[in-house]
């Protein structure tokens, strides 16, 4: 392990992005945003019933936004970070001198897949104080913020190495980008919108709630996994509308983990030519 | 020692590289030469390992780079022609983070840093941003970083290029001092006079093709088919012309009236050449001087090469 975090890539890019004042600047307004939206809620809340309190279930929602927005952030983000990891280099002509070097492929990968994301895993742990603010009033366990973490690690991950897989595989930076974009648009948006329209065809001819078919839309969608970890029960029902017990988050990690290692086994492959092709 | 046999690189019929065949000796010089887009860079890339050969071998101490690129990796130091440096990164860590690179411990790059930047003069520049750099201070930089691990090959894709002559001075000096280091090195240029100096042997490329290879003397007599012979004659040029446009070997007479001087191209060895010059004298010629004109390497360059040009 600390031969992994020793990594040469790793430690120069972190060192060039910290040095930089964008970044602490861009984590001063993450956490001066975040304050704000909590603080101004539970005020907002308490005044608004009148009471002077802030009730458990509201303590709860409050929690359930913050993670919707903390998993929004995750998605718009990590494509911007992560997508220009491999072309900027190529396109400032100093990826030859990196690829001569003795560092393997797979070093240099994850060296710039955790870069990229170190970042947005600064960000996501320096706002765990605000994020836990909602222990004070109650209605949250800590196991559910330690499995949502989880399922952001998990999620960062699969953009960034995805991010990663289209900046080594496309030569230009903005098409890299375009197609990380695209990619996290179609695991949300696109499988959101294939979700609905399955559950209504299954409704309609079936007279059922889902089919398998609307599982697996469900089960890749980031969104509706959230709903599973913030609202359990919400799982159980997806299994007996399915009648898949397999629980939501359980073939999501499977599913995620999957397109993890196929992007960084093409990133690592595709970086550097294969010297022996031709043979 | 360098060893290549047969490398071609196409690019659908274009062939970049054709049919490459080269011994490189240990601790010599190698200056490649050519043209623009003649197969130099090409070369270079194949045996640093960034592009594959289409066909052919070739063995870096023993090592084939197509089997075993990662052990070639730590036997180069290769320098592109055209390289971009890190933003924000300063002299001294740049060169680190190439020593990590190269799986060199901090207390070894700790000490090998200030010696490199020693050698590159660029000891007052440690903790600059290497952005901020001259275009010659990146170069030597950049050579600096190639030599982090100590690699026995040096790679050095046109180092002078876009330097001005106090920059190429500075860098030609550090080449004899890596030279003297005993470090084996290729280097391209597409100016000749440039690197025969510095270089043990030559090659000379065009359009992908090998078209001489050897010391810079035996590289100038092969690509110097006809030598300049000028005859200096104190008048009467007319029966001269018509004299020296008889002998078969001779060719493109051109007269120099106001220094009185006939210029020829001439084919013959110098046995054929002093043949001549007494046949010139039995004839009368009013000849003050006979003698064949030094040809400097950027001509035979330029001969070599017009083929390339004109396309």
């Amino acid at each position: 392990m600390k031969e992994l975090l020793a990594n040469p890539v790793l430690v120069k890019e972190i060192k060039l992005r910290f040095r930089n004042i964008k970044s602490f600047t861009g984590l001063f307004f993450y956490l001066l945003i975040m304050g704000i939206f909590v603080f101004g809620f539970i005020n907002l809340t308490s005044s608004i019933s009148g009471s002077g309190f802030f009730r458990p279930e509201e303590s709860f929602m409050l929690f359930s936004m913050l993670s919707y927005i903390q998993l929004g952030l995750i998605l718009f983000i990590t494509p911007g970070l992560t997508a220009g990891t491999v072309s900027s280099e190529r396109e400032k002509q100093t990826l030859n001198i990196l690829l001569t070097t003795a560092q393997s492929s797979f070093q240099i990968i994850f060296g710039k897949l955790l870069s990229s994301i170190a970042f947005l895993l600064l960000l996501l742990v320096s706002g765990l104080p605000i994020y836990s603010m909602v222990f004070l009033y109650g209605g949250v366990a800590p196991s559910q913020i330690a499995s949502i973490f989880l399922f952001y690690f998990l999620t960062l991950l699969v953009i960034g190495a995805l991010g990663v897989m289209y900046s080594t595989l496309l030569r230009r930076t903005i098409v890299s980008m375009i197609s990380t974009y695209g990619t996290m648009i179609f695991l949300t948006a696109v499988t959101g919108f294939f979700l609905i329209l399955s559950v209504s065809l299954s409704s309609a001819t079936m007279g059922t709630g889902a089919s398998p078919l609307s599982y697996f839309w469900a089960c890749i969608n980031p969104g509706v996994v959230l709903l599973t970890l913030l609202e359990p029960g919400f799982s159980d029902e997806i299994a007996q509308m399915t009648g898949i017990p397999l629980p939501l988050w359980v073939s999501y990690s499977i599913f995620y983990t999957l397109i993890f290692v196929g992007a960084i086994w093409l990133s690592v492959t595709k970086l550097r030519v294969n010297m022996n092709k031709y043979r | 020692m360098i060893e290549i046999k047969g490398l071609t690189k196409k690019y659908g019929s274009f062939y970049a590289l054709k049919d490459l065949n080269l011994s490189i000796e240990e601790g010599t010089v190698f200056g490649f030469v050519g043209a623009n887009g003649a197969g130099k860079s090409t070369t270079f890339s194949i045996l640093a390992t960034l592009l594959q050969p289409t066909s052919g071998e070739a063995w870096i101490n023993g090592i084939n780079i197509s089997l075993h690129p990662h052990e070639v990796r730590k036997q180069i130091g290769y320098m592109p022609d055209f390289f971009g440096v890190y933003d924000q990164l300063k002299t001294e860590e740049y060169l680190d983070f190439y020593g990590a690179s190269y799986g060199l411990d901090a207390a070894q790059r700790a000490v090998l840093i200030p010696k490199l930047l020693e050698l590159v003069n660029l000891s007052s520049k440690r903790n600059d941003y290497v952005d901020l750099l001259s275009r010659g201070m990146k170069q030597r930089l950049c050579l600096a970083r190639a030599l982090i691990h100590d690699p026995k090959v040096l790679i050095l894709d046109e180092p002078a290029s876009g330097l001005d002559p106090r920059a190429r001075v500075e860098m030609r000096e550090i080449l004899r001092e890596l030279k003297a280091m005993g470090k084996t090195i290729l280097i391209s240029s597409h100016i000749l006079p440039e690197l025969a100096e510095m270089c043990d042997t030559l090659g000379v490329i065009d359009s992908g093709e090998l078209i001489a290879h050897g010391s810079v003397q035996s590289i100038q007599e092969k690509l110097q088919s006809e030598k300049v012979i000028s005859v200096k004659l104190t008048g009467d040029y007319i029966e001269a012309i018509r004299f020296f446009e008889n002998d078969p070997l001779v060719s493109q007479i051109t007269e120099i009236q106001d220094r009185g001087i006939l210029q020829f191209l001439y084919k013959g060895t110098e046995h054929d050449q002093l043949d001549l010059l007494r046949k010139a004298m039995s004839a009368g010629l009013p000849i003050l001087a006979f003698s064949e004109e030094e040809t400097d390497l950027e001509d035979v360059f330029m001969e070599i090469t017009k083929g390339a040009e004109t396309l």
